[in-house]
């Protein structure tokens, strides 16, 4: 302005240099620990209360103190050793590296390898499909239909995969991939497309096509039915040509090459949305599609590019799930994940890195209850319990920082976002 | 005799800012308190600490002498606080007196007694003027209605001590006197008001004292009967301000904006402007005077692409535009400042630096291709920010988090700072301080100086009056007279708003006096 006022800084006044890298780490690492944390004590909590002689112990606690703290920590340890084991077995890694230092060959060390390699394996799937919800949030939209999205690219896959023969292995498996990768974008693009031109809102609109998805796929699936078996409801199995390959050839080493093209795709978001000017516009019509309007920016297109977008994230969970894992589809094969997707795209609070250490989170934990179920007969439903109360405590943060006396962090005060000319 | 409300060596920080530094304020029982200060001063944070939004990191309050503390909105309603917010916290489609009662409810057995709320609003609104119908829509509603509301809304609850944050910022001058005669009003029954403004005009008329606070510190208090606009305006800023603007004659070049006939519906498919043709040279301001809710709106937008024709033609530098996306039209060198900042002009959760170039971002050197330079937008946006005084610790910060005049200088320092050949400002001074006004109002001209062709939207009359070399009166969305700002007054211009053709307001009003008017306040 004049003299008087450029003369001086502009800052009002500097007290200490802002610090927002602080309380991101609080919101990013801290609250999402604490978060697990608190569940998998309360997880704990019901483990004990369902564990018949656990109660019974207790009931009888003035005789036998020791005995009632005893089957508690039976109890505890067996659910949650039985867990540990089935998911990371750290144990039996350190123990199976220590045979192959020894040179009693590597066999212990594979064998031991196999339940953190299966834990990858389960969250390959829950990456992408965490990333197709967190991507569409990123632009404003609210995919509900991850799971309609995730059987078309399945179906899609799957179909080239045993459809298409005589190809080499280096054709047959992109083009099965690619076919994924489509499918799964066009069924959401077409959300995308009716949102732009007829208002139609998304979430309405995913719905219905999950339940699209799901009634082709139960047409497509029944015995006899046009892509399924003659004698059983599931397609003929994909041809070797169109595996994604598994790396290990332990037996039940199922650890294969999408795991990879996980941590790509996990990059890719991420420079998509915070590098290129695609990302900045989605960002901008997330955040305000007025000003991105305002900006220049097509909302309408761009809509309908972030759906086709997110579509093909979720279309490739489904890819890479059959073409790598299952290598056939039946009915019901998706059961619920586009779903939790919504929930790792809540935990990781919408960002790529947020959303693959989420889906490590529910990978490892959905491979270990298998595990706590065949050993300590504890149903698998605590393990869903456990994963619901950390999205209770994300969503909430506020229990998390009562339980733990944290303080609120200050910039989680203002500001206020007043819309007000007096703001 | 003990004040109503005392604030003792008030202090607040947020990260990098004091933004309240040991204030203190007192306001007697029946008075208007004005709250003076530069954009970014820290007013509405002292007001949203006394209404409980924020808490003080140091400091005070005493409420008739004794001393208190104020854990929330709620809480300050019990203790007799009201805030009257700028942007209306008010439900559009439930009635007013469904919004009276929200978060207050009266309950008759285990229905809601909406008729004895409605009774008491009926009585409220007789005992003070605020005229209103407890049964209309709140989206039926004008805004100074809606602010009618606002305040039943707090007298209802019985608040004795009235906050607001600017609130004839959005409203016509002639809503604006009837607030002040309710405010008068008010206070004849013993409420106490404070008042916040940048209209130096309206402190001097209305209040009864004012505070001055500058950079989060009080720098005066003084009756407004020792004031005058020139002292308080030197007092705020910490420097004269040149409250009137030299204006060198236009030398209007080629025509670069030209609109024939143009039709615009609203969003109730009403025709909101109806058959408007203006032609804007390069080198000329032309001001548009109306009153807000004559066409203004949806002409701007569809000037800008925001907004579909209906029928006419829109050409920009010789380009027919009309229906043109607001990219292309951007790209014929048309900047835009928009008239809601917060809907329109930013994205609030965005950096700084990122809403220095929404509309820019694509094109080198702050894009690529498809690799967006961020270190071309932070070092242009550190550049920008000094320029234009935005107070702000830091470029990297979220908008949002700007005090409201600091959000605008952003919007103007982005419109400004690019090559343009027309500039189309609806506004571009609204919640701005005086020392803000007059620094905007001297880069419009320096840009009209340049060449460029100036499309001034304002409710102000005096900035139209002040700046405008020709000035285009709206009315009912069509231009009833274009004149050369010199051979009118600001009566005439105002009878022509009313309505008046142009030979009317010429027969009856008072003949311009002077060529240098004020335009600030
Ligand atoms: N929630 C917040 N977080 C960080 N800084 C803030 C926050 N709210 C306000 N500030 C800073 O505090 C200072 C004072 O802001 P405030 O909104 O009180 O100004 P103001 O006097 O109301 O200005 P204006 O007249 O422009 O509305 C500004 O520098 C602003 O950037
Ligand atoms: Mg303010």
């Amino acid at each position: 302005m004049t003299e008087a006022t450029t003369a001086t800084p502009s800052p009002v006044a500097t007290t200490a240099p802002p610090k927002p890298r602080q309380t991101r780490m609080r919101d990013v690492i801290l609250y999402p620990l604490l978060a697990v944390f608190t569940a998998l004590i309360l997880g704990g909590i019901l483990i004990l209360v369902t564990d018949r002689a656990v109660v019974q112990a207790w009931l009888n606690f003035f005789d036998d103190p020791m005995a009632a703290l005893r089957a508690t920590g039976h109890s505890l340890s067996t659910a949650y050793g039985a867990m540990f084991e089935g998911s990371l077995n750290f144990g039996g890694i350190l123990r199976g590296i220590g045979a192959a230092l020894r040179g009693e060959g590597t066999q212990e060390l594979a064998v031991a390898l196999v339940p953190l390699a299966e834990s990858l394996t389960q969250a390959v799937p829950y990456i992408f499909a965490g990333l197709a919800v967190a991507f569409a949030f990123q632009g404003g939209l609210f995919n509900i239909g991850g799971e309609g999205q995730m059987l078309v690219g399945a179906l899609c896959s799957v179909y080239i995969g045993f459809k298409v023969t005589g190809l080499p292995w280096y054709v047959h498996l992109p083009l099965a991939m690619f076919a994924g990768i489509a499918g799964g974008a066009i069924w959401a693009a077409i959300v995308g497309v009716l949102k732009a031109y007829t208002g139609a809102h998304e979430v309405i609109n995913t719905i219905m096509m999950n339940w699209i998805a799901i009634s082709l796929s139960t047409w497509l699936l029944k015995v006899g039915g046009p892509m399924a078996r003659p004698d059983v409801p599931v397609t003929p199995p994909v041809l070797e040509t169109a595996w994604i390959p598994r790396l290990f050839d332990t037996p039940g080493n199922r650890f294969h090459a999408g795991f990879f093209l996980a941590l790509f795709t996990v990059w890719l978001i991420w420079w998509i949305l915070y590098k290129s000017t695609l990302g900045f516009q989605i960002r901008m019509v997330g955040a305000n599609a007025r000003a991105a309007k305002y900006s220049g920016v097509n909302v309408k297109r761009l809509w309908i590019a972030v759906m086709a977008i997110s579509g093909a994230l979720a279309g490739t969970a489904g890819m890479v799930q059959t073409l790598g894992v299952d290598r056939w589809v039946g009915v019901g094969f998706s059961s619920g994940m586009g779903f939790d997707a919504i929930a790792l795209a809540l935990l990781g609070k919408n960002h790529p890195v947020g959303v693959l250490l989420a889906a490590l989170l529910f990978g490892t934990l959905k491979n270990g209850a298998t595990r706590m179920q065949s050993v300590a007969q504890i149903p698998v439903d605590i393990i869903t319990i456990v994963i619901a109360l950390v999205i209770v405590f994300i969503a909430a943060p506020e229990i998390i920082r009562w339980l733990y006396r944290l303080r609120q962090p200050v910039a989680k005060e203002g500001p206020v976002f007043s819309k007000g000319w007096g703001s | 005799m003990t004040p109503v409300l005392e604030l003792r060596n008030i202090t607040k920080r947020f990260p990098g800012v004091l933004a309240n530094d040991h204030i203190n304020l007192t306001l007697e029982e029946g008075e208007i308190h004005a709250l003076l200060g530069e954009n970014g001063a820290g007013k509405s944070t002292l007001m949203n600490i006394l209404y409980g939004l924020y808490h003080p990191d140091e400091g005070e309050i005493y409420i008739r002498g004794q001393r208190t503390q104020i854990n929330g909105p709620t809480d300050a309603i019990r203790q007799g606080i009201g805030m009257v917010h700028q942007h209306f916290m008010l439900v559009p489609v439930l009635t007013v007196t469904e919004n009276v009662m929200l978060g207050n409810e009266s309950v008759k057995g285990l229905v809601l007694d909406r008729k004895a709320v409605a009774a008491r609003i009926r009585e409220i609104s007789q005992r003070h003027g605020l005229e209103v119908d407890p049964d209309v829509r709140v989206e039926d509603l004008s805004v100074g209605v809606r602010q009618r509301v606002e305040i039943i809304k707090v007298l209802y609850r019985n608040a004795n001590i009235l906050i607001l944050d600017e609130p004839t910022a959005v409203l016509t001058p002639q809503e604006a006197d009837d607030l002040f005669e309710i405010l008068r009003s008010l206070r004849s029954q013993g409420v106490s008001i404070i008042f916040i403004s940048h209209k130096l005009r309206e402190v001097l008329a209305l209040a009864d004292r004012v505070t001055v606070i500058r950079r989060g510190r009080v720098v005066g208090e003084t009756p407004t009967k020792d004031a005058n606009q020139a002292m308080l305006a030197e007092m705020m800023v910490g420097r004269r301000v040149a409250l009137t603007v030299q204006k060198p004659p236009a030398k209007p070049g080629e025509v670069v904006l030209a609109f024939k006939n143009l039709k615009v519906l609203d969003n109730l498919m009403h025709l909101a402007v109806n058959g408007a043709s203006l032609e804007v040279r390069a080198g000329e301001i032309v001001g548009v005077a109306g009153v807000q809710g004559n066409g203004q709106t949806e002409l701007v937008e569809a000037l800008t692409g925001l907004r579909p024709v209906q029928d006419g033609t829109i050409t920009i530098a010789g380009k027919d535009v009309t229906n043109a996306s607001p990219r292309v039209i951007t790209e014929c060198g048309v900047a835009h400042i928009p008239e809601d900042r917060q809907e329109d002009g930013l994205v609030l959760p965005f950096p700084i630096h990122d809403n220095l170039v929404i509309n820019t971002f694509y094109h080198p050197p702050f894009a690529n291709g498809w690799v967006v330079n961020h270190e071309a937008i932070r070092q242009q946006a550190e550049r920008l920010v000094q320029e234009f005084d935005v107070r702000t610790p830091s470029a990297a910060v979220p908008v949002a988090t700007l005090s409201g005049g600091n959000q605008q200088k952003v919007i103007v320092a982005r419109e400004m700072s690019r090559p343009i050949k027309l500039l189309i400002a609806n506004q571009p001074t609204r919640g701005l301080d005086v020392g803000s006004i007059e620094y905007i109002h001297r880069r419009i001209l320096e840009k009209r100086d340049q060449g460029v062709a100036v499309l001034l939207v304002s409710a102000e009359l005096d900035e139209i009056m002040g700046l405008a070399d020709r000035i285009a009166v709206m009315f009912k969305g069509k231009f009833t007279a274009v004149v050369d700002a010199d051979e009118v007054s600001k009566e005439q211009v105002g009878l022509m708003m009313a309505g008046s053709s142009l030979e009317e307001a010429l027969a009856h009003a008072p003949k311009p006096v002077s060529k240098e008017r004020e335009i600030v306040t």
